[in-house]
């Protein structure tokens, strides 16, 4: 059993949790990800990492309520326990490997779209702890959905925010703010790392490749045990088959098959809405609310 | 009584069975079992024993059971394997002990598996547990993966008195007993459930939630975690896929997956979370015991269900009587038939699948008759769902979070068959990581050799 220490409600739809997880906490980097079971009947939900405290041995973890698994999740409290909390999984960033002194010469621009913000938001930090200076943007649709704004002012060289509806920071998306920074702010970047919703991710690396930026990208596909049993994380990365939980998560967003991607992320879709409205409405739901038949 | 003729054993109606995931087998009452038990020949020299990859003394056994003493019967078992409620219901014994049987010359075998799976469900009904009496040792091991060989090798070193904790990577211990094999064949909660605990009872601790190579290496356990040997069973790994046009639209699974979501993540219930895309047309690619599996599961999900194998009857790597199951139960067998195209409509879900006719040609290296296909005998099936049952490739994790553990050129971990005795020292392994996909009792018979490998090796230290 693995306890929550502290539960944060970050917008109406997005949770942050810390929970106490030695084993994962001793051994995670950024860009790998943990699978959580909230109790007995529960799903496995692949969520990446936040941040890690080897000291306190505690990982933190953001979910948006989406899924009947999620929502249930999103009800837990402080003192309560996830049955099953298991990583590191999937491979850390590349660049982790790279010398310090290689990488100060390198300058990333991170994009975070949304709950991706999450994900982000460690990268930056280790960069930050080993004094390599990145920017991100933070791209929401409104004011509400913009999450871990001061935590990543605190470790990042320069932070942009825009929203969709105008209602903090710049108006536009975050392809709109990339444009603003390389073509009117004449700044250089040699590498971008991108993580947020399919739509984004497959937008900014068609920008990205128009502009001659290497691009990674880090993919959260349906999955069930993340150790490359069951190969529901498949995704087509050029000409080759990947599973997304033990060749990535992260890939190079040029190479990424974005549209099956994202035929293969609704899957489950109608699945999973049934079973959660069906809860939600027990015996009353008979249809004709427009997500079911 | 025709003493050549076997006790029959009771099933549930193919008809009704279809629809539910109760056991399809019933098993023997005492007095079916006794009856069985009586047409043991007692061999002198007993040659069922020497085809049974963990050696039970099987006439002593069966002895007991005639003699009605079937706890005395479960002891005996118990000195050879953890698992015999497990390995009743799944080993191949038709092709192991029971193609051995002296009986079986001039009539049928005796039905080893079905006496082997009455003494244990009796033992598990009647409370009994294996004895322990070993002085413990004060050495750690550790086990990688719950499957049958972890719990196999995990149980005899208890039995020898080392201090034996075994690391699973999901959520509940079993391997491929929880997730791969279904209810309708091995119940859970039961039958699986209960051959764990009885391997707790001897000492054994299971971590779950541990993936080995992520959440901590093997070299760390060896030098910070203070554990003097380590067994890796870490099981079969990567699901294989055809590479033909569409295989990756919706629809399309590993059986790996299929059964994963159905069994370890019961989606088949209604109080569980986890959905699975049932299907009302499925086939499933590939004929071995985790095709019938799959088909079988899929069928009692509601599904019209083929079965699609390259190669025609005779050749079906499945054990009979799953085969004989999947027919009475109504899976339609598409033989001689191979997928060249996963058919996709516009919103990326499978529609069908374009296969064509084989016919066998020579038989090739392995002495099996080539299938070739027959010009211009394309022909289409109309479905919503494709079940990818290929095998498996190694998971490459272990290997290559581990220095000076070898692995040959397939990805599989080297390993004695002896000892389970690796490249690297203290380093032990068995199970479908060394022989790549095979059965629970090859698994177990791998998991004892090493266990009694791990035992030299730490008594000479």
């Amino acid at each position: 059993m693995y306890e929550i220490i502290r539960k944060e409600q970050l917008s109406d739809a997005i949770v942050m949790m810390e929970v106490k997880a030695e084993r994962v906490a001793k051994s995670c980097l950024p860009g790998q990800f943990v699978i959580v079971k909230i109790d007995e009947r529960g799903e496995r939900i692949p969520l990446t990492i936040c941040d890690y405290s080897r000291e306190k041995g505690t990982v933190t973890i953001v979910f948006q309520t989406v899924g009947v698994s999620t929502h249930r999740m999103g009800a837990l409290e402080q003192g309560d326990f996830f049955r099953d909390f298991v990583g590191p999984l999937g491979n850390y960033c590349e660049w982790i490997d790279e010398p310090a002194e290689e990488l100060q010469k390198k300058k990333i621009l991170f994009v975070a779209g949304g709950v991706g913000t999450a994900p982000v938001y460690p990268q930056v930090k280790w960069l930050h702890s080993k004094g390599i200076a990145a920017d991100c943007i933070i791209g929401a649709r409104n004011q509400s959905l913009v999450i871990l704004e001061d935590e990543m002012r605190a470790v990042a060289e320069n932070l942009y925010v825009t929203t969709d509806d105008g209602s903090y920071g710049m108006k536009g998306n975050v392809n709109d703010c990339i444009k603003k920074l390389v073509r009117e702010e004449n700044k250089s970047y040699d590498m971008v790392v991108a993580i947020g919703p399919l739509i984004m991710m497959k937008f900014v690396s068609l920008l990205t490749k128009e502009l001659g930026i290497p691009t990674i990208v880090s993919l959260n596909p349906i999955m069930v045990d993340g150790t490359g049993m069951c190969g529901a994380c498949r995704v087509a990365v050029g000409n080759e088959i990947k599973f997304a939980c033990v060749d990535g998560p992260e890939f190079d967003g040029h190479l990424v098959d974005f549209d099956q991607a994202m035929k293969r992320q609704q899957m489950y879709k109608t699945e999973e809405g049934r079973r959660y409205l069906k809860e939600k409405e027990g015996a009353t739901h008979h249809g004709g609310c427009g997500h079911c038949e | 009584m025709d003493v050549l003729k076997r006790v029959p054993v009771r099933e549930q109606d193919p008809a009704v069975r279809a629809h539910n995931f109760d056991e399809v087998c019933l098993g023997y009452s005492l007095e079916e079992a006794k009856a069985e038990a009586d047409r043991c020949l007692k061999c002198k020299n007993p040659k069922c024993q020497t085809g049974c990859p963990v050696n039970i003394d099987i006439p002593r056994f069966i002895g007991k059971v005639s003699e009605g003493d079937v706890e005395g019967a479960y002891h005996v078992i118990s000195e050879y394997s953890a698992l015999p409620a497990v390995c009743g219901r799944v080993c191949p014994q038709e092709s192991q002990c029971e193609a051995k049987c002296i009986r079986g010359i001039k009539g049928e075998a005796i039905s080893i598996g079905k006496l082997e799976r009455f003494v244990a469900d009796y033992a598990r009904e009647h409370e009994l547990r294996p004895v322990v009496q070993a002085e413990k040792k004060n050495k750690k091991v550790a086990v990688i993966g719950s499957g049958p060989a972890g719990l196999t090798c995990a149980g005899d070193l208890a039995k020898n008195g080392y201090d034996v904790t075994i690391f699973e990577a999901l959520h509940e211990p079993g391997g491929v007993l929880v997730y791969g094999i279904p209810e309708f064949r091995l119940p859970k909660d039961t039958v699986v459930k209960s051959e764990i605990e009885n391997v707790k009872a001897l000492g054994v601790k299971i971590e779950t939630n541990v993936v080995i190579g992520k959440s901590v290496t093997i070299d760390e356990l060896l030098t910070e975690e203070g554990f003097s040997a380590v067994f890796v069973g870490s099981g079969a790994g990567l699901p294989k896929f055809m590479g033909i046009p569409g295989e990756n639209a919706n629809g399309v699974f590993s059986a790996n997956e299929y059964l994963t979501r159905n069994n370890l993540m019961k989606a088949f219930t209604d109080d569980h979370d986890t959905p699975i895309a049932a299907g009302k047309k499925v086939a499933v690619v590939g004929g071995g015991n985790v095709a019938m599996d799959a088909a079988r599961t899929a069928l009692r999900l509601g599904a019209e269900v083929y079965i699609v194998y390259r190669r025609g009857e005779e050749e079906l790597p499945a054990r009979v009587e799953e085969v004989h199951h999947a027919k009475e139960e109504g899976v339609i067998f598409k033989l001689l038939t191979n997928p060249k195209e996963i058919l996709v409509d516009e919103n990326g879900w499978v529609k069908g699948m374009r296969c064509v006719q084989m016919e066998l040609g020579a038989p090739d290296a392995s002495g099996r008759r080539q299938p070739v296909e027959v010009e211009g005998s394309d022909f289409t099936l109309t479905l919503d769902t494709v079940i990818m049952s290929l095998g498996t490739s190694p998971n490459p994790l272990i290997v290559s979070t581990t220095k000076g553990l070898e692995a040959n050129r397939r990805g599989c971990i080297v390993a004695t068959e002896e000892t389970g005795c690796t490249s690297k020292e203290g380093v032990f392994a068995g199970g479908d990581a060394v022989t790549g996909a095979a059965t629970v009792i090859l698994a177990m018979g791998a998991g004892k050799a090493a266990a009694k490998g791990i035992h030299e090796y730490l008594s000479e230290k």
